[in-house]
């Protein structure tokens, strides 16, 4: 049966192999002077045990389709929001970035009021903006027209 | 002695001074508001301010942090009680009975024996603190790398078997996070591991966006299509005195909780969540009336509050004399002393003792302040509760963001921080904990150093973990922990965790008796 427990233990088990295949890149060492492929090797044995050990008593734990995804699109549009975070950040400014961020998250995905929308967006950009870059001078970036 | 009470005259003078007393206010704030809102734990957000903290001094920065740790678990308490949800994890077991009173009218005792537990547990946890930590660190001087790659196998060990999921899957957790700790060069031959060409992870993944994404960001993920505001109940100021007779009930869970909550929290592991866990399943043990528990016991309430509290000063222990995090938080607390230049380690108290007393003397004034911050405003504080959830999530994302940046001021971490919060939601819907991730990642570096480095000087031989008597010493007991935590794949039934409620599920006996 097609449980929690086992699609997560294949999953790691997956990545383990991928390590290891990747690791081929750096030398192994010895098992008395180990090189900087030793470790990684190791712990991504250690991985795929334990991965299989998952796998072998998951049959007890629930099954994968007694999950509830109900909240799958509002954490897929927060996720797109964080890529476009990271995208945007450094082409656009601080400001601009939390601005559309947070327009984004409330109008489009919480359906809130326009004017709810603009108004938490400019707040939160201009405040946290504020906090950290003008009083704790940490260095946020700066977008057209230096906004 | 007459010594521990000069260093603690001098760390009270470090405390009272007006910038580090002004930072132990706002840790103590910002740590209960974060320990009430659903979705920042402590972790997410010491992280979130670690940024915040890189203008000020060290000692300074320790007490804000540490701040918000004890803060978070005064504050966790409040919605646990009044609205049945927990602020954060270690909050779970009050929810039972706090929330069972205030249904029965009795929310203002409650949060009062909730404060006045926390801040017995905190204040008596300190003293174990300031007592323990400068004889271990003086002990840890002795320790080689040998010793410190026995103790961080026991420490992960620990965790894995101290942890409330299934011993293998904590185990993959750790090994994962110390996989993700191997990431970047290599310090002894300098190769450049797993890069992918991005120079910027050249010093490794940092710790910040992986916690960040892990906790904060996984929990928006997982809670924002479902939330629902809840009714929040108001309690007034002149309700909240308890009766003699929950005074009396509270007294000896609030004895056994600190006690039981401070030797947890130095061993690795989530050291408040399990204390508490593990402090509610004893009351319900040694009570004359078990069957009081989930009906609204005093002691229900009693116990885990003080146990949390007590933790978290058992959990920097290991933190400040032995540069060894027990857990996440502990080890995000050493990442902002190692960015203010402050090596962690067993040299610590003897090299920075101003830092040392300073932290232990601001967490005495810190306790008294969240006892007369909790009781008195409760009432305002629950209004930041009536927030919507869908008002709330964009802003702790902003907040996560500009956190996540301004570490490095580079947007590898906001990249970093969006797959962590992916796989920390995946990982949490198919149950599995991750916080050994966040330790092992932690831990990596120090492991692989100290494992090089003794067979180094053993010139490969690896007696050297069992001929040195401290690293065998720590190397058996991580192996019998490690056996010990196999058993129950072979004989199911044989685990005590499950027994004290640890692990989800009947108790041993019942599922036989179904």
């Amino acid at each position: 049966m097609l449980t929690r427990d086992r699609v997560g233990g294949v999953a790691l088990l997956l990545f383990a192999v991928v390590v290891m295949w990747e690791d081929r890149a750096f030398p192994l060492g010895s098992v008395t002077k180990p090189g900087p492929g030793y470790m990684p090797m190791l712990l991504a044995g250690i991985l795929a045990a334990m991965a299989l050990l998952v796998i072998w008593t998951g049959g007890r734990s629930p099954a994968l389709g007694s999950l509830g995804w109900s909240e799958w699109r509002h954490a897929v549009a927060i996720l797109a929001g964080c890529v476009f975070a990271a995208l945007a950040l450094e082409r656009i400014g601080y400001r601009l970035t939390v601005i559309l961020l947070v327009a984004f998250l409330l109008w489009v995905v919480e359906r809130k009021r326009p004017v709810v929308t603009m108004a938490v967006a400019l707040g939160l950009s201009l405040g946290t903006f504020y906090v950290f870059s003008t009083l704790l001078k940490v260095p946020l970036p700066l977008g057209p027209g230096e906004f | 002695m007459f010594e521990t009470l000069q260093n603690l005259g001098h760390g009270f003078a470090i405390a009272a001074s007006p910038g580090v007393l002004v930072y132990a206010f706002a840790g103590c704030v910002i740590g209960t508001l974060v320990g009430m809102l659903p979705g920042v734990g402590p972790l997410a957000g010491i992280s979130l301010l670690l940024p915040a903290s890189y203008g000020l001094s060290a000692t300074t920065a320790l007490v804000m942090l540490a701040g918000i740790y004890y803060g978070a678990m005064y504050g966790g308490s409040t919605t646990s009680i009044l609205m049945r949800i927990p602020g954060e994890a270690a909050s779970v077991m009050t929810c039972i009975d706090g929330y069972a009173m205030t249904r029965k009218g009795r929310a203002g005792p409650a949060l009062a024996i909730a404060a006045v537990g926390s801040y017995i547990a905190g204040t008596a946890s300190i003293v174990g603190l300031m007592l323990l930590a400068p004889p271990l660190a003086a002990f840890a001087l002795s320790f080689g790398p040998s010793e410190y790659v026995a103790l961080l196998l026991l420490g992960l060990t620990v965790l894995a078997y101290m942890s409330g999921g299934s011993v293998p899957k904590s185990l993959a957790m750790a090994a994962l996070g110390l996989l993700l700790g191997m990431i970047g060069i290599d310090p002894m031959s300098g190769y450049f591991r797993f890069s992918y060409g991005l120079v910027e992870l050249g010093d490794g993944i940092g710790i910040v966006p992986v916690a960040v994404g892990l906790f904060g960001v996984s929990e928006i993920l997982l809670t924002a299509g479902q939330a629902e505001t809840p009714q929040v109940i108001k309690p007034k100021l002149r309700d909240l005195l308890p009766s003699r007779e929950e005074w009396r009930d509270a007294a000896g869970p609030v004895g056994r909780g600190t006690i039981l909550g401070f030797l947890i929290g130095i061993v690795p592991g989530s050291a408040h969540i399990i204390a508490s866990f593990v402090s509610y399943a004893v009351e319900r043990r040694v009570s004359k009336h078990p069957e009081r528990f989930g009906h609204g016991a005093v002691e229900g309430v009693a116990g885990p509050e003080s146990a949390n509290n007590s933790a978290t000063s058992g959990a920097l222990v290991p933190m400040l004399a032995l540069g060894v995090p027990s857990g996440p938080i502990p080890a995000v607390m050493m990442a902002a002393m190692m960015v203010h230049g402050v090596s962690p380690g067993p040299m610590l108290i003897q090299q920075q003792p101003e830092l040392f007393w300073g932290v232990i003397a601001s967490m005495y004034v810190g306790n008294l302040v969240l006892l007369i911050l909790n009781l008195p405003l409760v009432g305002l504080f629950v209004n930041l509760l009536r927030i919507p959830y869908p008002l709330l999530y964009p802003a702790i994302l902003v907040f996560s963001v500009v956190g996540v940046y301004a570490v490095n001021g580079s947007v590898v971490d906001v990249w970093i921080m969006a797959v962590m919060g992916a796989l920390g939601y995946l990982l949490r819907k198919l149950d599995f904990e991750t916080a050994p991730i966040v330790l092992g990642l932690v831990l990596a570096p120090m492991l692989e150093m100290s494992l090089r480095q003794a067979l180094a000087l053993s010139s490969g031989s690896y007696a050297i973990f069992v001929t040195r008597p401290i690293s065998a010493s720590m190397l058996c007991v991580a192996l019998a922990l490690l056996l010990l935590s196999l058993r129950p794949l072979v004989a199911r039934g044989a685990d005590w965790r499950r027994r004290l409620g640890l692990l989800e599920g009947p108790v041993v006996g019942e599922e036989e008796k179904r």
